[in-house]
């Protein structure tokens, strides 16, 4: 760390009583943070406890209902992005700010030459770009449009775009969450050297490894209050898991199942896209009863393709799909669900649930035509909101009632109400997409919870994750997605994860080694 | 072959291109107008009615003893006022763009009607002034200034969007205005003064109806040329160059219709020339715009801090 005239290390941040509600929801509970030149920061935290909007208050997107932000000594003015960039704070949000239809260049250097200039000098821009890549290890093309970048590159760029506004604090919101275990170590590579040369960094994160990676001070926010503050080697996991949850918690396990006969076969399947490169790549996949199969990769690979297929939204071009061991062709997702398919979508808002409908008509949303909730093509209201009621107290979904709106509900109960939904009749394959994105370790521990008790029961699943730690923790076998192909089912612990990050990453000449392992 | 060398005739005549070049300048005016709104996302569907207004308030500056360039400049600036009412309901208060596009046109066109009626309220012939004379040049070059001041647009836009700070910023908040915000840009500002310049340009291209092709205002004179523009901007791919190449074409088939009905005397009902540039347009369309790539944020309001 840097150190100032009196030998203790320069504060570069301070953050008094910071407070932020949204309606009657207490986000930050009169927070207040010290940040040193030379320090990475670790705020840790579940989903909602209110670490986004923390940094969100700082980066000026949002103005704080009380408390003051000082920076290098200043004062900073609320609510202005543009204030926070000129004190020197860049921010690399978990969404990425980008336009992915310019170039590079374009989005570093967006915003930072007076609008009023006649010409942009975009040879300079270019030259200090290169200068500032090579110096901190962050390779990128400047005039590769944005579309075109990986995840990873991508995140380079936001990285590029703070540093080039001379930040010297740098924030980074779940900077992990969608780069594999190598992009990773190379991103904390990175951040180290930031800090060689004197940045502070704010790394929020509800992963614990990587605040052990790479963090020096952990910051534990829960329920929008700052619980603890420690130096990282100071303390361990399971103390930091409890400050996040507020109690134990203990991880769902599977335990050793033999598994049955196939309820889903995948062979040299091929699913078509409008441009290019098939979606799905003579993909050949074998889901049996009571076995979790875990597909991992980076985003973007063909898992959807994959989910798609398999609730009968898309259709093979080539192939066959083999559902108990008859064939299946060009079946619509009700003919799906009547097979026994149920699934869980990737993205419960959009594909999941309809947010303005009630909890009881989301729930017979694919059965409404079963002659238990409709006859003669009338709804029988009273059999469905009797079911939604049971369905409510099963799955612990805690809501007002069968007749609340399922936009009211928080992300985790929404869940449980798909889950519900999914499970409740009994299914033979069970199709999970990312089934804990967003949730907190609570919420994700019941449905992991769930989905083993599917399977125990004698279903088959088939989980769908980026989550690289979920899989590891769920899956009986392993298959990495990459560029719509699909590597063989690697038993769980076969494989290292390193060498699932180098798969996930597209080097499948690894694969004979590992498979020679056995 | 008779139609093939009288076909060939009618494309190697000066005064065939000549009229193509005139045909053509509302449309590339408008259509950069449009493009420009749209680069910075919001969808422009006054363009009619803006139209409308600049041919009406440049003619009716000329006609009350005013000079041309100032029926030029008094066209500009009522275009860029109701680009400012279209930018105030669309972009601080986030509404329909559809829905407000659509309204300002009703307002912009009812509007000129009356305005001009009320100063004018006996007229039956509508009254003439002496327009834009073409430039003293050979062949199709002899067109009037209007005609320029539309090319050197082109250019000039094209530049603006591709080489200064300014354009790249407009280029931003319609691709992603929250990127554009957290660089420190001021996505309102950004989006407002890009709908007024827009907007002013297509009041230009109304004012060349009345001050240069016309030497009079007619009630429904823009005659759905907004509507063409709209559909030239998606053709141009939001690319200033393609627009200019867009608004040429659909004045080829225009300049061409004209001359094809003179041509077959009456084989034909004249309606069906009188169709073809905008079948082809619709042809054009579809084979261009498949692939066409829109800035991302078109029609998407932005709130600041919107969870």
């Amino acid at each position: 760390m840097a150190l100032s005239a009196t030998g203790e290390p320069e504060v570069v941040l301070r953050l008094v009583g910071i407070t932020k509600r949204f309606g009657t929801l207490l986000a930050n509970d009169s927070v207040s943070l010290t940040l040193h030149a030379g320090e990475v920061l670790a705020l840790l935290g579940e989903n909602g406890a209110g670490k986004t909007t923390l940094m969100n208050i700082l980066f000026g997107h949002y103005v704080a209902d009380e408390g003051t932000i000082e920076a290098f000594g200043r004062p900073l003015p609320p609510g202005s992005p543009r204030a926070a960039l000129e004190a020197g704070i860049g921010m690399v949000h978990q969404h990425f700010t980008l336009a992915d239809n310019l170039s590079v260049l374009d989005n570093v250097t967006v915003g930072t030459e007076s609008l009023w200039r006649i010409r942009s000098d975009r040879r300079a821009a270019r030259a200090r770009l290169l200068e500032l890549a090579q110096r901190f290890g962050l390779e990128v093309r400047p005039d590769a449009v944005v579309a075109d970048l990986s995840v990873g590159e991508r995140q380079r760029v936001e990285i590029l775009k703070a540093l080039y506004r001379d930040a010297r604090i740098l924030i980074l919101d779940e900077p992990t969450a969608v780069l594999t275990p190598q992009e990773s170590a190379s991103l904390f590579d990175t951040l180290r050297r930031l800090t060689a040369d004197g940045l502070a960094v704010v790394f929020i994160s509800h992963k614990m490894n990587e605040v052990f990676a790479a963090s020096d001070t952990v910051a534990v926010l829960r329920a929008g209050k700052l619980v603890a503050t420690h130096a990282t080697s100071d303390t361990d996991r399971t103390r930091l898991a409890e400050l996040m949850v507020g109690r134990a918690v203990t991880p769902a396990a599977p335990q050793p199942l033999a598994a049955g006969e196939p309820v889903l076969e995948l062979s040299h399947v091929t699913v078509a896209s409008d441009h290019g490169r098939p979606l799905l790549d003579a993909v050949d996949l074998a889901v049996r009863r009571r076995q979790v199969i875990g597909i991992a990769g980076v985003s973007g690979n063909g898992q959807t393709a994959l989910a798609e297929l398999v609730s009968g939204l898309v259709h093979a071009e080539a192939g066959s799909v083999t559902l108990k061991g008859a064939p299946v062709e060009r079946a619509d997702p009700a003919a799906m669900i009547r097979l026994g398919v149920a699934r869980i979508p990737e993205d419960r808002h959009s594909a999941g649930l309809v947010g303005a409908m009630t909890v009881w008509e989301n729930l017979i949303a694919e059965r409404y035509r079963a002659p238990a909730f409709s006859r003669l093509g009338i709804l029988r209201r009273g059999a469905a909101r009797t079911y939604a009621r049971r369905v409510i107290a099963d799955f612990d979904v805690r809501c007002p009632g069968p007749e609340a709106r399922t936009q009211t509900l928080s992300g985790g109960n929404m869940q449980k109400l798909i889950l519900g939904r999914t499970l409740a009749h009994k299914p033979d394959l069970i199709l999970a997409s990312q089934p804990t994105r967003g949730l907190d370790i609570g919420a994700v521990s019941y449905v992991h919870g769930r989905l083993l008790e599917a399977r125990a029961a004698g279903a088959g699943v088939l989980l769908i994750s980026e989550d690289l730690d979920e899989i590891l923790a769920l899956a009986d076998s392993i298959a990495v997605i990459h560029r719509g192909r699909l590597t063989p089912l690697l038993p769980n612990g076969r494989a290292s994860i390193s060498q699932l990050g180098l798969l996930m990453a597209g080097h499948w000449d690894i694969l004979p080694e590992i498979l020679d392992a056995a | 072959m008779d139609i093939v060398a009288s076909l060939l005739d009618i494309l190697v005549s000066a005064a065939f291109w000549t009229a193509v070049l005139r045909i053509a300048t509302p449309y590339v005016l408008g259509t950069l107008g449009e493009l420009i709104c749209e680069r910075a996302g919001v969808l422009n569907l006054g363009i009619e009615g803006i139209m409308t207004l600049g041919a009406m308030a440049g003619w009716m500056t000329v006609y009350q003893g005013g000079g041309l360039w100032a029926g030029v400049l008094a066209a500009a600036a009522c275009g860029a006022l109701l680009g400012l009412l279209h930018a105030a309901l669309t972009v601080p208060l986030g509404l329909s763009q559809h829905v407000t596009g659509i309204g300002v046109t009703l307002l912009g066109t009812s509007l000129s009607y009356f305005v001009y009626r009320l100063v004018l309220p006996q007229a039956s012939t509508p009254p003439t002034i002496v327009p834009f004379q073409p430039l003293p040049l050979p062949g199709a070059l002899a067109q009037t200034p209007l005609t320029y001041v539309a090319l050197a647009m082109v250019a000039a836009i094209a530049y603006v969007l591709y080489r200064t700070p300014v354009g790249l910023a407009v280029r931003m908040v319609g691709e992603n205005p929250a990127a554009a915000e957290a660089q420190g840009l001021n996505v309102t500002a950004l989006r407002i003064g890009a709908v007024m310049a827009g907007s002013a340009l297509m009041a230009l291209a109304g004012a060349f109806l009345t001050l240069s092709a016309f030497n009079a205002f007619f009630f429904n004179m823009v005659n759905g040329r907004g509507w063409i523009c709209i559909a030239l901007v998606v053709f141009a791919s939001w690319r200033p160059g393609k627009a200019l190449v867009g608004a040429l074409l659909f004045a080829v088939f225009d300049a061409l219709q004209l001359r094809l009905q003179q041509m077959t005397g009456g084989v034909l009902p004249y309606q069906v020339f009188l169709m073809m540039p905008y079948l082809l347009s619709i042809l054009a369309l579809v084979l261009v715009a498949r692939r066409a790539s829109y800035p991302r944020a078109l029609m998407i309001p932005y709130r600041k801090g919107e969870r």
